[in-house]
């Protein structure tokens, strides 16, 4: 097997499980903040029961992000050291800030926030948990600093092979990292506040009806509620800026081959690689168009316009697809939910029960968002800059199958276990539970 | 100027990767003795690694993003020549590391299976991190003699980091553990001191400079108290130890301080034997730095967060100062 397929599905798979945690702790953390905050201006108990069970799904979280991490640091050199070689410069000192600025801040303050109460004042505690957020959140800003600056980079020039900064503020400020951090950020927004809705539905279902469940079910519900449509706003902006920059990218997202006007929107294709063409496409007439130029006879640059230099179409259209359609899911369940949960006060049991399915509904969108925007780089690694090929290292492939075979063995085994401790947890917790009857039928 | 800023760089990696090894030694020491306590000890024992762990493996990060950014191509040399064992020590260090939480938090019956493989990683990371310096040592040279000598100080390392867990618990512990915890720290401190005088003999052997950095005169003797010191050391945490299993007065802490102490020494001795390579007899900090521009900027960022990150380290092992308490939160 080509070892450069095998070092990247590594790489991949690596970042793809770390960022599962990421999403959910970045915001995790903000909702811990707003239940410590109800409860001090409230003084009701029911906001620390909540504190005290999301904090344990938090500590979780962040211990397989933590560990996950680890890993990242030693592969980004063993698997592209051309990467440091070309571009080390500017991916230098925006890792080291964020190690230095964040990941000790978070890893330090999370001991105060579990296993301090009892030791430092309320005040104390608020400030840890303030800190640990402020300090995810912080992380999530260098390194979509870095991966920003991959997929459009700026402030910098090529001396001998090597690009040096001119201006840091341009480099961190590249042109898509305005849109690509709220981006993130709200994605995280997401992840976190559908799980809590969903292991709350799930508390509920089970006849969990006690005051701290529902109010971390009406605090998943109408954070999800309000987020969705400024992501969907942000998501679009976002579309229309890769247009400007990274065309290719946004040609493979809409399955357009040929550059032509009035490009429909499709629902439904198979990207057919050899013939440049789609198989079996559905679509709207002139929607593409319509979305990505604001007028209906606009013209998109077709994937012919990129010979050589343009991303695998299918995973990329596909991903594309999956992260729209969950969006829209996401858009419906959470708009349902919030009518209900303000005229009724209760979710209601088909409600819940698609609060419960759309649980992880967050890191599937969020993945297939994240193929979409990294697949959609290739084959560049540094767009315009260094090609993947370029940096891979020329590690022998048996190394590379065995170590994918551990983390791919260790990762499955983590994702499952994870998945089923959250429930397990959330069927444990009986903090004052009122039980009004058994599983409603 | 310029050339200062690569020294002050191999120096901050050494200092990151100094105290990720007495700071994730201690805890990946507790994991390793797990095996051996009661359950009720098992509890007890995590509780006095809780709030400190995430932090303490922060600092591996940050050596390794050191290496990383600050000397590129040595990171690829390095990591690339101990491609597998690095591969096992992460997973070793994901597998303990949350077991850490999901022993807690899982269904009663499974709970015996993440003890296990908090005990395993725990284990598994130690050997890791043992073999690849033996590794490094020899060249990247993967013979039967080498892996020989990388599993020996594996085995070695396993068993400093049990004696700087088993230290740790004897500060963090009372009663029953306590006890225990004093048995397990004699045991492991034997064989610690039959490690470092491994890494002593075979690090001159493999390289004539190392030889004569260490046996010219009058090198030899302005050397001689690191080796005099470790001893010294050695024996005082033998003494008291004893002292504290037949009951005279002691210092708790004194055990702890001499395991840290020897680390220390042999840390400072093998940084002497090394320098200025980071590649042995190959790869010069100078020559792997990378350009002084990108330093300058992460040495303004070094000198804002590291005295931040120093200060409310202290204050989180102020917080938890003293005996453990049982883990609740």
């Amino acid at each position: 097997m080509d070892p450069l397929i095998l070092a990247r599905i590594q790489f991949a798979t690596n970042i793809s499980f770390h960022i599962l945690f990421p999403t959910i702790t970045i915001a995790m953390g903000w909702l811990l903040l707003f239940f410590k905050l109800r409860f001090r201006a409230t003084g009701d108990d029911k906001w620390m029961q909540a504190y005290g069970f999301w904090v344990k799904v938090f500590a979780l979280s962040f211990a397989l992000g933590v560990v996950s991490g680890i890993t990242m640091s030693f592969q980004f050199g063993t698997n592209w050291p051309g990467y440091m070689q070309k571009v080390g410069n500017i991916a230098g000192p925006l890792l080291a800030y964020e190690v230095l600025s964040a990941f000790f801040l978070e890893a330090t303050f999370l001991g105060v926030m579990l296993f301090g109460r009892s030791r430092v004042s309320e005040n104390v505690h608020t400030a840890a948990t303030l800190l640990v957020a402020g300090g995810t959140t912080l992380s999530a800003f260098w390194i979509l600093a870095l991966n920003s600056w991959m997929q459009t980079p700026a402030g910098f020039e090529m001396i001998n092979g090597q690009a040096h900064v001119t201006s840091w503020l341009a480099v961190v400020f590249n042109p898509s990292f305005t849109y690509r951090l709220p981006h993130m950020l709200l994605a995280s927004g997401l992840t976190a506040s559908f799980l809590m809705a969903g292991v709350s539905a799930y508390q509920w279902l089970r006849g969990d009806r006690a005051p701290a469940v529902l109010a971390a079910l009406r605090t998943g519900v109408f954070v999800a509620a309000t987020l969705i449509p400024v992501q969907i706003f942000i998501g679009d902006a976002h579309g229309l800026n890769t247009l400007e920059h990274q065309p290719a990218k946004v040609a493979a997202m809409e399955g357009i081959w040929q550059t032509e006007r009035g490009a429909p929107a499709l629902a439904f294709a198979l990207p057919n690689e050899k013939e440049h063409r789609n198989d079996y496409a559905v679509g709207i007439p002139k929607l593409a168009a319509l979305i990505l130029t604001h007028t209906p006879d606009g013209e998109i640059k077709g994937l012919d316009e990129f010979p050589d230099r343009h991303p695998p179409v299918a995973p990329v259209f596909w991903g594309f697809r999956v992260m729209v359609g969950t969006g829209m899911a996401m858009l419906a369940i959470s708009w349902l939910s919030a009518w209900r949960l303000r005229r009724r006060g209760e979710p209601g049991v088909w409600l819940a029960r698609a609060l419960v399915a759309m649980t992880f509904s967050g890191w599937l969108a969020t993945l297939a968002g994240w193929y979409v925007t990294e697949i959609g780089r290739q084959p560049w690694l540094v767009t315009g800059v260094l090609l993947a090929r370029d940096a891979a290292a020329a590690t022998p492939v048996p190394l590379l199958g065995i170590s994918l075979g551990i983390y791919l063995s260790l990762y499955a085994l983590l994702i499952l276990s994870y998945v089923s401790v959250v429930f397990h947890m959330a069927r444990k917790h009986v903090g004052t539970r009122t039980i009004y009857g058994e599983l409603p039928a | 100027m310029n050339e200062l800023y690569p020294l002050i760089f191999v120096f901050l990696m050494a200092l990151s990767m100094l105290i990720y090894v007495v700071l994730d030694g201690y805890d990946l020491g507790v994991g390793i003795l797990l095996r051996r306590a009661s359950d009720a000890h098992k509890d007890e024992m995590i509780a006095s690694i809780g709030p400190f762990w995430d932090a303490n493996e922060t600092w591996l990060v940050l050596g390794v993003g050191i290496l990383l950014v600050a000397f590129p191509v040595a990171h690829g040399v390095i990591l690339g020549g101990l491609y597998l064992p690095v591969a096992f020590m992460l997973a070793g260090l994901i597998l303990r590391g949350v077991a850490f939480d999901f022993r807690v938090k899982a269904h009663d019956d499974h709970r015996v299976w993440w003890n296990r493989a908090f005990y395993f990683g725990s284990l598994l990371a130690a050997f890791s991190q043992g073999f690849m310096l033996g590794i490094y040592l020899l060249g990247f040279h993967y013979t039967f003699a080498s892996i020989s000598f990388a599993a020996f100080i594996g085995l070695c390392l396993i068993a400093g980091y049990s004696l700087l867990g088993a230290t740790w618990l004897i500060l963090k512990s009372e009663n029953g553990l306590l006890d225990r915890a004093v048995l397990w720290a004699r045991g492991s401190l034997w064989l610690t001191g039959i490690g470092i005088v491994a890494v002593s003999i075979a690090t001159p052997l493999v390289s004539a400079r190392i030889f004569d950095k260490w046996f010219a005169l009058p090198n030899f003797f302005l050397l001689a108290p690191i080796p005099l010191l470790t001893a010294a050391l050695f024996f005082i945490c033998e003494r008291t130890l004893k002292k504290m299993l037949t009951g005279q007065p002691h210092r708790a802490w004194l055990p702890f301080a001499c395991a840290v102490g020897m680390f220390l020494l042999a840390f400072i001795g093998l940084a002497y034997s090394l320098f200025p390579y980071l590649v042995v007899d190959q790869l010069t900090y100078r020559d792997a730095a990378t350009a002084p521009e990108t330093l300058q900027v992460m040495l303004i960022g070094v000198a804002i967060t590291l005295p931040a990150i120093l200060g409310y380290t202290a204050y989180s092992y102020r917080v938890f100062w003293g005996k453990s308490r049982a883990l609740s939160y």
